[in-house]
């Protein structure tokens, strides 16, 4: 199973949803979709995009947030596991696409390469309840499909091959991406509440 | 020595007259009583994290979204969350407004603080972020909206360090 293919089969649902994404070859490959100004890439802090989601969910709560993460981010912030099982937003999916691999850095095997930890696992150690663990394309549509639907925090490991784009580089500088963002959440939230 | 809780209500109205609503905070001796008082706020929400960096990105989540907040650390988990700092909040001009327990400097006790303690301000000062320290019970709510104004308007991370002097009786 490849990234970009679940980006693409998911890209239609993420139109009316705040979605945060890692650097490099995830932020690449939703950006070629074509980019939406409910999309935030974080391109560095690596880790941190789940934290982020959670302060978006927290506070706004009629907005649904899609994290999508990889398993070398979330190995540099397993503590986010934690807090967002203690603090558990209904309104928030984290996808964490595993490859095993450090692909945007010089695809090195990372923790989880060979099965060696669990993401799934930890997810469910952490106190996350609604976990899923998925290879397959299909497995994936209805894990997201679900947990889009669900009033409950959601973690899915999706286990995909270390591929990613020949290409780098977006028509979005960072802080712009930023500044974007921020508007799109006044003005949409603003709709919402009229 | 105890924990002020006198002081420690002049910081939590200061920080309530900020207007802010929102805390993502690491539990810290001196930051007890801050922590009880957001607990026992209905108005409040506090966010406790496993790691001070995780609380820059929940930060810049609650930024994003509109909401008015701020961090609460000790100034080991500052040193702990530099590359959020540097890597999202800079990078990304993103405001971050952090109350930081000053531990580690004169008068200090305890050996266990005193390196984070020394190198916080020069460290502070070679990132560039601005930085005041409070120490005057009558003068720290003003501080606090000072820093969380300032965040917002220059779109960067400020700091307010919080002093022995204020923290302490």
């Amino acid at each position: 199973m490849k990234r970009a293919k679940c980006i693409e089969a998911i890209y239609s649902e993420l139109q009316d949803k705040l979605v945060v994404t890692i650097m490099g070859a995830c932020a690449q490959e939703l950006y070629d979709l074509g980019h939406c100004e409910n999309f935030f890439y974080l391109e560095h802090a690596m880790g941190l995009a789940s934290s982020i989601g959670l302060g978006l969910a927290l506070n706004l709560p009629h907005e649904r947030v899609v994290v999508m993460d990889g398993d070398g981010s979330v190995l540099m912030n397993l503590g986010t596991l934690t807090t967002l099982a203690r603090y558990h937003p209904p309104n928030l999916t984290h996808i964490i696409f595993d490859n095993g691999s450090l692909l945007s850095t010089g695809g090195f095997a990372s923790h989880t390469t060979a099965g060696i930890t669990d993401l799934a696992a930890i997810a469910r150690g952490a106190g996350i309840k609604n976990v899923a663990l998925v290879s397959t394309p299909f497995d994936f549509i209805e894990a997201t499909a679900d947990a889009f639907e669900r009033n409950e925090l959601s973690v899915i490991v999706a286990k995909v091959e270390a591929v990613g784009p020949d290409h780098y580089g977006m028509d979005l500088k960072l802080p712009e991406n930023a500044f974007r963002f921020e508007r799109y959440i006044k003005e949409h939230s603003k709709i919402r509440t009229e | 020595m105890t924990v002020s809780l006198t002081n420690s209500k002049a910081v939590y109205q200061g920080i309530k007259d900020a207007g802010v609503r929102f805390l993502t905070a690491l539990p810290e001796t001196w930051l007890v009583y801050l922590l009880q008082m957001a607990e026992d706020d209905p108005e409040m929400t506090l966010i406790e994290v496993a790691k001070e960096e995780e609380a820059i990105g929940i930060a810049v989540g609650a930024y994003f979204a509109g909401k008015p907040n701020l961090l609460l650390m000790q100034n080991h988990g500052f040193l702990a969350a530099i590359n959020g700092v540097v890597s999202l909040s800079m990078l990304y001009r993103v405001p971050l407004c952090m109350l930081i327990a000053h531990r580690g400097h004169w008068g200090e006790p305890y050996p266990w603080h005193t390196q984070g303690g020394i190198v916080t301000e020069p460290v502070l000062r070679s990132l560039g972020i601005p930085f005041e320290y409070a120490r005057d019970p009558a003068k720290v709510g003003k501080q606090i909206r000072e820093a969380h104004t300032f965040s917002l308007s220059s779109l960067s991370p400020v700091a307010l360090l919080l002093s022995r002097d204020l923290m302490e009786d």
